[in-house]
């Protein structure tokens, strides 16, 4: 599996190391409940098809990515920076 | 049919023209008190157990493909009660000891090789470490030696005792650790519960969990809908696809876990042997082949086969502990989807839906836990009551905080 990564390029999957779901995104309110924060850690779509995910370029330039993939064929669709998914989504 | 040495040599001397096929293949009913959604090692257990032990009847287990097509046929067979921590220890105890009087219970070889298994050290720290492991183990009523580097070469030769970067210290042992014929355990838990009057019904794949004012009325499937007063969920590897049509969410992701075997060789490894550094452990089969794997390919993935980076890395670790395998030739390699759950312990619970059960997250440990598992949630799906060897295996741990992360490393579903 390759990834391309918006600042350097295609690189193969061993430069980079994978966080899970972009969930990691959304992080909750400091104060918003057990519930809330129960969700966010353990709770997954868990989809077989097309997710997002969160990919750290590691080995490479260190910037985290969001990684659109699908689970079935591991084809890789899209990748941005997670920064900017982000600042898009107002959600950090 | 009581299968016995007698049968054996009484087909051969009447050309096996006597054998019959050891399970019935019903159509489903339209109506049963227990579906259970998965024809896997552990569905196949759970409806045993229901039929054997709490004498119920009306059961049937609706697999999508064929019985011990998925994870059960998919892993490297190891059995073992090695874990530490209370949740984990008592249950995997329990699951050793049905283990051990499985053939006379079944009725069938399962071939469990109670060949020992032993972790490796690499450092004083391992080391206090698997002192510690092995005390909780024998505390549980379990078995544990501790072997220095001599008394491990003596049983092990062929390790790469000096290695430069993990030199070998010296291992655990878990002498009742072992192997088993992987098929066998389906094939046998499928004859034992058909026996008993379970309808197991393949090729039959479910589409939709009927839920009613927050109760369970039954499933739809391929094979026309099907009520029932309760539905199991044991479809570890797709339990995420199976809950979903229930509407709920669980606490897992799914990734894939690599296997290898070699051509076969004559006997070279009597144990079980883990690598205390990367993760490697490695087996002989009684065909001869090696089979071995290590860590998942640690990217969430439905394919049932591996990446070549993680190919590498475990070749890369079985060079580094044990040099004398360059030799042998790999035949091939497979992937399993593990339900991975953020402890890295498993789930057998109700669920908020009335009738519902679960029963999943068992990781890449489920092999050893098939007969646990199946006395345990047949337990609960009769009584209404937790088992007690798997009553901290429960959904409302992630919220409370009472997670049982054996390998302690947080709440990341691919770490454990």
């Amino acid at each position: 599996m390759r990834i391309k990564c918006p600042v350097c390029g295609e690189r193969d999957r061993r430069e980079f190391y994978y966080q899970g779901d972009a969930i990691a995104l959304q992080r909750p309110d400091a104060d918003a409940g057990p519930a809330a924060w129960d969700d966010y850690l353990h709770n997954r779509d868990n989809i077989a098809g097309v997710i997002r995910d969160l990919w750290h370029h590691e080995a490479g330039c260190g910037a985290w990515l969001v990684v659109t993939r699908n689970t079935n064929t591991h084809e890789v669709l899209a990748t941005v920076l997670a920064r900017d998914v982000a600042s898009k989504e107002a959600l950090i | 049919m009581r299968f016995s040495g007698w049968q054996v040599l009484r087909q051969g001397l009447i050309g096996n023209k006597g054998w019959a096929p050891q399970w019935r293949t019903p159509d489903p009913k339209t109506e049963y008190d227990i579906v259970i959604i998965g024809g896997g090692g552990h569905g196949l257990s759970t409806a045993y157990y229901l039929a054997k032990e709490y004498g119920l009847k009306n059961i049937a287990v609706l697999e999508k493909g064929y019985l011990g097509g998925g994870n059960v046929g998919r892993n490297t067979t190891i059995v073992r009660a090695n874990y530490y921590l209370p949740g984990n220890s008592e249950f995997y105890s329990h699951s050793l000891k049905l283990w051990e009087n499985l053939e006379a219970e079944l009725n069938y070889n399962v071939m469990l090789s109670q060949r020992g298994v032993i972790q490796i050290f690499h450092s004083d720290g391992q080391r206090d470490a698997a002192a510690r492991r092995g005390n909780a183990m024998i505390n549980q009523g379990d078995d544990a030696i501790l072997l220095d580097r001599e008394g491990l070469r003596k049983i092990v030769p062929y390790l790469d005792y000096d290695n430069a970067r993990f030199p070998v210290y010296g291992g655990l042992l878990h002498p009742r650790g072992g192997t088993a014929r992987h098929d066998a355990v389906a094939w046998g838990f499928a004859r034992g519960a058909d026996q008993h009057g379970v309808d197991l019904i393949q090729n039959c794949e479910v589409t939709g969990i009927d839920v009613e004012n927050g109760r369970v009325r039954g499933v739809q499937t391929t094979r026309g809908p099907i009520r029932a007063k309760k539905v199991a969920m044991v479809a570890a590897g797709r339990s995420s696809q199976v809950a979903a049509m229930a509407g709920m969410r669980l606490p897992i992701e799914s990734h894939v876990l690599q296997a290898f075997v070699t051509e076969g060789l004559k006997p070279a490894i009597d144990h079980v042997i883990s690598f205390g550094m990367g993760h490697f452990y490695i087996s002989q089969s009684d065909k001869g082949g090696l089979v071995f794997g290590g860590d998942l390919d640690f990217y969430a993935s439905y394919a049932s086969r591996g990446g070549l980076h993680r190919k590498e890395q475990v070749m890369q670790a079985a060079m580094t502990l044990m040099p004398m395998i360059g030799k042998a030739r790999v035949l091939r390699s497979w992937g399993g989807i593990m339900d991975m759950t953020p402890d890295g312990s498993p789930i057998i619970d109700k669920t908020h839906i009335e009738g519902l059960f679960v029963n999943a997250g068992w990781c890449y440990g489920g092999f050893k836990a098939v007969p646990g598992s199946g006395k345990s949630f047949a337990h609960l799906l009769a009584t209404g009551n937790h088992h007690d060897p798997a009553a901290r295996f429960q959904l409302s741990r992630f919220k409370s905080g009472h997670l049982i992360d054996e390998e302690g490393t947080g709440a990341q579903h691919n770490l454990h």
